[in-house]
């Protein structure tokens, strides 16, 4: 029960980009197509899982014992951008054209806030090896659900008469503010 | 002192480690890229200017190895990159025209008056907004430099008449101003080639001469007196094949409004002439058209 109210909690009730801004730049730059957006997503939820229980080993069995607690934010850096190699060479070699699809988005998940936030928020509070686990894959479905449901609706976007001024970002970033309020919905919940 | 020594050796030990871990990965999971990629990449000029059609080099490197695109594609570069992309390649070049950005008005303040004033953004497409700019010819450069601000390569600036300049040899070709130019004045001209007509205005001569003294006002002067059958007024305007034009400079010689110019390169003529036994050339004022089936045909 404990793990399903954090993973409810983790997609909907603080949903990493609308409720905690965090990864803005991938949810902004790879909302065009739900196909890509799906992948970046996938992408991202791999990320995030492997590097909660990575740092977490790292935090609990390296940094704590020996009291080098404040390089945190850098090793956490450091695993994450290994991790992102790794999903960059695995995706070059199954799906060229997400590859390219991706872009520089790709690379750009090393600086993703959510990722970063992720392995920080675990250490903060104070989760075990499981939880932060849940935690992160809660985290990472919950940046995957809030970009394909934008992509969605930015693809209908694109087939709507949208005053020329407002084309483009600027209604995306409307819209996101408008989706990021109905999320506020889920706050009372837990 | 170990409070420094600690952290680095820990940091150390986990880049060697992930370092190591990605070293193997990359050969496991490595990917075969064709090698001539990463090799004409560098080959091109790397300024990612888009002159080509492609979003940048990397893209173009890609297309040019899959054989989509040509070796000689970036107008950029010019032969000599041209040349090592298809020694690369492995392939013959024909070395590509060098294309330099041309002004093709000379409608400056004192030739192609004013019927307006206009105060806004020093902007041409903002001042076409502005009921089609302030110039009385409709065609003209507007003046407001929009393309001296496009130019990424320091080749254009604005002349003391209000018409821009291009410096040929910073020229690039990347399209910038051509792009930029809401009147179509802007255009790549082969870099070698001098003779050109200065003119957009596909007006009656009538209506040109109201506006500019230096405008097209078809005439077709020009069109008759080509050998080559190069220059052709279509729609009140005339234009210059630049393949088939041999830069005799008999047309800028019979232009009566001075709208074509150009250097003339001697001895072109001469040098056709013999391969042309039946050409006979025309009089300096040509009062019969010259015996020319092309230009016959091509008239309108």
């Amino acid at each position: 029960m404990h793990y399903l109210l954090l993973l409810i909690s983790g997609i909907f009730v603080h949903n990493f980009i609308l409720s905690r801004f965090l990864g803005i730049c991938p949810f902004l730059g790879v909302s065009k197509q739900i196909s890509t957006s799906v992948g970046m997503g996938a992408a991202v939820t791999f990320v995030m899982a492997m590097a909660s229980a990575i740092t977490y080993v790292v935090q609990y069995s390296i940094l704590v014992p020996l009291h080098l607690e404040y390089l945190q934010t850098i090793t956490f850096i450091l695993v994450i951008a290994t991790l992102v190699q790794l999903v960059e060479m695995v995706i070059k070699k199954m799906s060229p054209t997400l590859y390219d699809a991706l872009g520089v988005f790709l690379p750009l998940i090393t600086t993703n806030c959510a990722v970063l936030g992720v392995a920080l928020l675990n250490v903060q509070y104070g989760y075990n090896f499981l939880e932060s686990v849940v935690f992160g894959i809660a985290g990472a479905l919950g940046f995957m659900l809030a970009i394909v449901l934008f992509a969605g609706i930015r693809e209908q976007l694109e087939l709507s008469p949208i005053p020329k001024a407002l084309d483009g970002f600027p209604i995306a970033l409307i819209t996101a503010g408008l989706m990021s309020i109905a999320f506020l919905g889920f706050s009372g919940m837990l | 002192m170990s409070q420094i020594i600690i952290p680095v050796v820990v940091l150390g030990i986990m880049a060697l480690a992930f370092g190591v871990i990605l070293a193997y990965a990359s050969k496991a999971l490595e990917v075969k890229v064709d090698e001539r990629v990463p090799q004409v990449r560098s080959a091109l000029p790397g300024a990612n200017c888009g002159g080509c059609g492609y979003p940048g080099c990397d893209a173009l490197a890609a297309a040019i190895v899959s054989g989509e695109a040509p070796v000689n594609a970036c107008p950029v570069g010019g032969a000599n990159v041209a040349a090592a992309v298809a020694k690369i390649m492995g392939e013959e070049t024909s070395a590509s025209v060098k294309l330099a950005a041309m002004v093709l008005c000379q409608g400056d303040c004192e030739k192609a008056p004013q019927r307006a004033e206009y105060y806004g953004v020093a902007d041409c497409r903002q001042a076409l907004n502005a009921n089609g700019g302030t110039k009385g010819c409709r065609f003209g450069c507007l003046g407001y430099g929009t393309c001296v601000a496009a130019c990424n390569f320091d080749a254009l600036k604005m002349g003391p008449n209000g018409l821009p300049i291009v410096d040929r040899d910073k020229c690039t070709a990347c399209n910038a101003c051509v792009k930029a130019c809401p009147k179509g004045v802007m255009q790549l001209v082969p870099y070698d080639h001098d003779i050109r007509v200065n003119c957009q205005n596909t007006l009656p001569g009538k209506f040109v001469r109201q506006d500019c003294s230096i405008g097209c006002i078809a005439c077709m002067r020009c069109q008759k007196v080509c050998p080559t059958g190069a220059v052709t007024v279509r729609n009140n305007l005339a234009s210059i094949d630049y393949a088939n034009c041999i830069q005799c400079g008999l047309c800028v010689d019979v232009c009566p409004t001075h709208c074509l110019t150009g250097q003339k390169v001697e001895g072109s003529l001469e040098k056709w002439e013999k391969d042309h036994p039946e050409y006979e050339r025309p009089e300096t004022k040509p009062k019969a058209p010259a015996k020319k089936p092309v230009a016959a045909a091509a008239a309108k």
